[in-house]
């Protein structure tokens, strides 16, 4: 147990800047899928017969491909055409717009839940399209949205770790390069791990205890599959 | 003939958490007898049904089919529940099978029977209930009458030595009634023990060789169907029956063709 | 140009390998997974327990740790391929999100089953597996379409471990090109078809044994 000690002392310091790196990307990602994501739901739902098409079109690509290969396309594969990132800049992209996707899903299933009598009452009232999404439709769809937003949320911490593979110095990445030092690559990631469990348990916490505080009667959905 | 009862059931006693359920039931069921047990909802009779094949388990007390005591210690449940047969408020039908595989199951995977005599027997035991052309149908493509049809004519397939009926009809709307107590008193006439929970006052008087009127877990009163209704011997008994009567009033008219 | 059709082919060939991985992992969970949402279900407080703590573990934990861990750990006791090392890695992973799928499915079969198969006289294990399991399995169809599409997708993270699947491949062909955006887009095209594809399968099966209740 010595030893152990002795490692973790010699690693926490790094692994938690790692940390902090993970859950700065967790955040950003979840922002710019939030920004991303809620407007392509509503053009999914709502909009003209081309943006619509771009919308499912960005939708399907980003849910129907690896992560990881975006993660390379954006980092790796668009320089080629002239568009470079920083690794920082490409993971926070990338896990924005892969986000996106997911959550415009999420966001339209609820937006569809809300169901459409509410549109009705909305434009008979005399409000435009505009206004009934905005003051009717889209504060119900959101509060329908947030179990499976935040499941969303709290998996991200878990999703941020592929971009250690473009050399991203999150807990992931860290983990590899503290375990090649010595070759003890299996203890890092065990105490990576831990760490992980650490951080999924207190957002899972922090979530149910948001979740509780903003619970309404009566405006519920099936949890979302997955 | 011995004049043991087929089923015998003494000082029975179920209480879940602190609430007492039976408070010391005791009854005999002879062979070939239909007993029909009334009274308001709540009052144990399903409970009681259900410590019969053991599907709950009573406190204190003891019950016998036949020459076996189904509560003893280490008594095999499956076995002894092959020789009851049950039909349940909810059907309870598997929904991933038809009519005829429902009625087959059992017959194949706990009495061990090959594909053709249960395929065989099952289609005898559909016609019985008047089911045959719907053989091929799933739970979900059927009436409730059909379906408690069909679950009746599971139970037969394991031919059972006593059918437990807990609220058969409850479940039902009226129009589909009938069908169902169609079967069941051709059953009766076909000399099957059975016992039977229901609120059906035509059935329970036509029917049935004894009524036993069970309230707040204990037995009120029980006789024969004239008795009950004519001359009970408590006042409770009468008042119950007098209430339901007036529900199935109706009943009572037509049913004196 | 020749030079370059042999490389894409060389790239295509790694598709085998992809679903190579995915099929093995989807089973391997497939497999395990139903037998501890049993025991998660059925199973005494012991059994019940660690299967839990597994479920929650694993899912707590990005695919690639898991991965990486998995393999370190299978290496060290066997001597496999990278190859199946990182098929049964994935498979551990999808275990516990299909144990939770099927915990699901299983508490979803309405009570009245098991109630019915008893009073036939069937043992406990008789009704598990001729009328609660067979239901189950229906109704856990779309949230393990959903699983079937993720494992696809995540059977790209075994190129970790060196398994030449269709992304190690990609990373080679674009060293040897110098035309990543190709290579990966090729790639990414490609994973799209696959999880395309699958996707409509996965829908066809749903409508064709949806469980009517």
């Amino acid at each position: 147990m010595e030893s152990l000690l002795t490692l973790l002392q010699e690693v926490l310091p790094d692994l938690l800047q790692g940390t902090l790196v993970t859950l700065q990307l967790t955040v950003v990602a979840l922002a710019i899928g939030l920004a991303v994501g809620l407007p392509a739901a509503l053009v999914r739902v709502y909009g003209g017969r081309v943006p619509r098409w771009l919308a499912v079109a960005y939708i399907e690509i980003f849910r129907g491909t690896p992560l990881v290969v975006q993660l390379f396309v954006v980092y790796y594969g668009l320089p080629d055409l002239g568009i470079t990132f920083s690794r920082m800049a490409a993971a926070f992209v990338t896990l924005g717009l892969n986000s996106g996707a997911y959550q415009a899903e999420y966001f339209r299933g609820a937006i569809q839940a809300v169901g459409s009598g509410q549109m009705t009452a909305a434009r008979a009232l005399g409000m435009t399209q505009w206004q009934a999404i905005r003051y009717i439709i889209l504060p119900q769809a959101i509060k329908l949205a947030l179990p499976a937003w935040s499941n969303e949320a709290i998996s991200m911490i878990k999703y941020t770790a592929v971009v250690f593979l473009i050399a991203v110095p999150d807990l992931m990445g860290k983990a590899k390069i503290l375990g090649g030092r010595n070759f003890n690559y299996m203890e890092l990631y065990i105490i990576a791990a831990v760490i992980y469990i650490l951080l999924v348990f207190i957002a899972t916490r922090l979530v149910r205890t948001i979740e509780r505080k903003l619970y309404t009667p009566g405006l519920e959905m099936e949890a979302e599959r997955h | 003939m011995s004049d043991q009862a087929l089923l015998r059931i003494e000082d029975l006693h179920k209480a879940y958490h602190t609430h007492e359920i039976l408070k010391g039931i005791s009854l005999d069921v002879q062979e070939k007898e239909v007993v029909v047990i009334i009274g308001p909802s709540g009052t144990g009779k399903s409970t009681m049904l259900r410590c019969i094949n053991l599907l709950t388990r009573p406190d204190q007390g003891h019950i016998w089919l036949e020459e076996i005591e189904i509560t003893a210690p280490h008594v095999n449940i499956d076995k002894i529940r092959q020789r009851i047969g049950m039909v349940f408020q909810d059907f309870n039908l598997f929904n991933h099978l038809t009519a005829l595989q429902n009625v087959t199951i059992g017959m194949a995977k706990v009495l061990k029977m090959s594909a053709k005599e249960a395929h065989e027997k099952g289609m005898w035991e559909l016609e019985r209930v008047g089911l045959v052309d719907r053989a091929d149908h799933y739970p979900a493509q059927l009436s409730g009458g059909q379906k408690q049809r069909v679950a009746i004519a599971r139970a037969l397939g394991m031919n059972p030595h006593v059918m437990l009926f807990d609220e058969p009809t409850s479940a039902l709307d009226p129009e589909l009634i009938g069908e169902v107590l169609t079967v069941m008193q051709k059953l009766a006439e076909e000399g099957m023990t059975m016992l039977v929970v229901s609120h059906e006052m035509g059935f329970a008087r036509e029917v049935s060789d004894r009524i036993v009127f069970m309230e707040n877990g204990v037995i009120v009163e029980q006789g024969p169907p004239k008795q009950l209704f004519y001359q009970p011997k408590f006042e409770r008994t009468r008042e119950f029956l007098w209430k339901i009567s007036e529900l199935y009033g109706k009943d009572e008219e037509e049913s004196s063709e | 140009m020749q030079d370059l059709a042999f490389l894409f082919s060389y790239l295509l060939q790694g598709l085998g390998v992809t679903i190579g991985v995915t099929i093995i992992a989807l089973s391997f969970g497939f497999v395990l997974g139903i037998g501890m949402a049993l025991l998660r279900v059925y199973g005494n407080k012991l059994a019940s327990t660690l299967a839990a703590i597994y479920s929650t573990v694993i899912r707590a934990l990005p695919v690639v740790l898991v991965i990486f861990i998995l393999y370190f750990g299978i290496s060290r006791i066997v001597d496999l391929s990278p190859f199946l090392s990182g098929a049964f890695a994935l498979g551990f992973a999808s275990t516990a999100y299909q144990s939770e799928i099927f915990r699901g499915a299983i508490l979803s079969v309405p009570q009245g089953q098991m109630i019915a198969a008893r009073a036939l006289g069937m043992s406990r294990w008789k009704s598990i597996r001729y009328i609660i399991l067979p239901q189950a399995i229906r109704i856990a169809i779309p949230a393990w379409s959903n699983e079937a599409a993720i494992v696809l997708k995540d059977s790209s993270l075994v190129y970790v471990i060196g398994v030449p699947e269709m992304l190690r491949r990609a990373e080679y062909v674009s060293a040897r090109t110098l035309e990543p955006f190709i290579a990966f887009g090729v790639a990414a095209l490609i994973y799209f078809i696959l999880t395309f594809t699958t996707n409509r399968g996965l829908d066809y099966l749903e409508r064709r044994y949806k469980l009517q209740m």
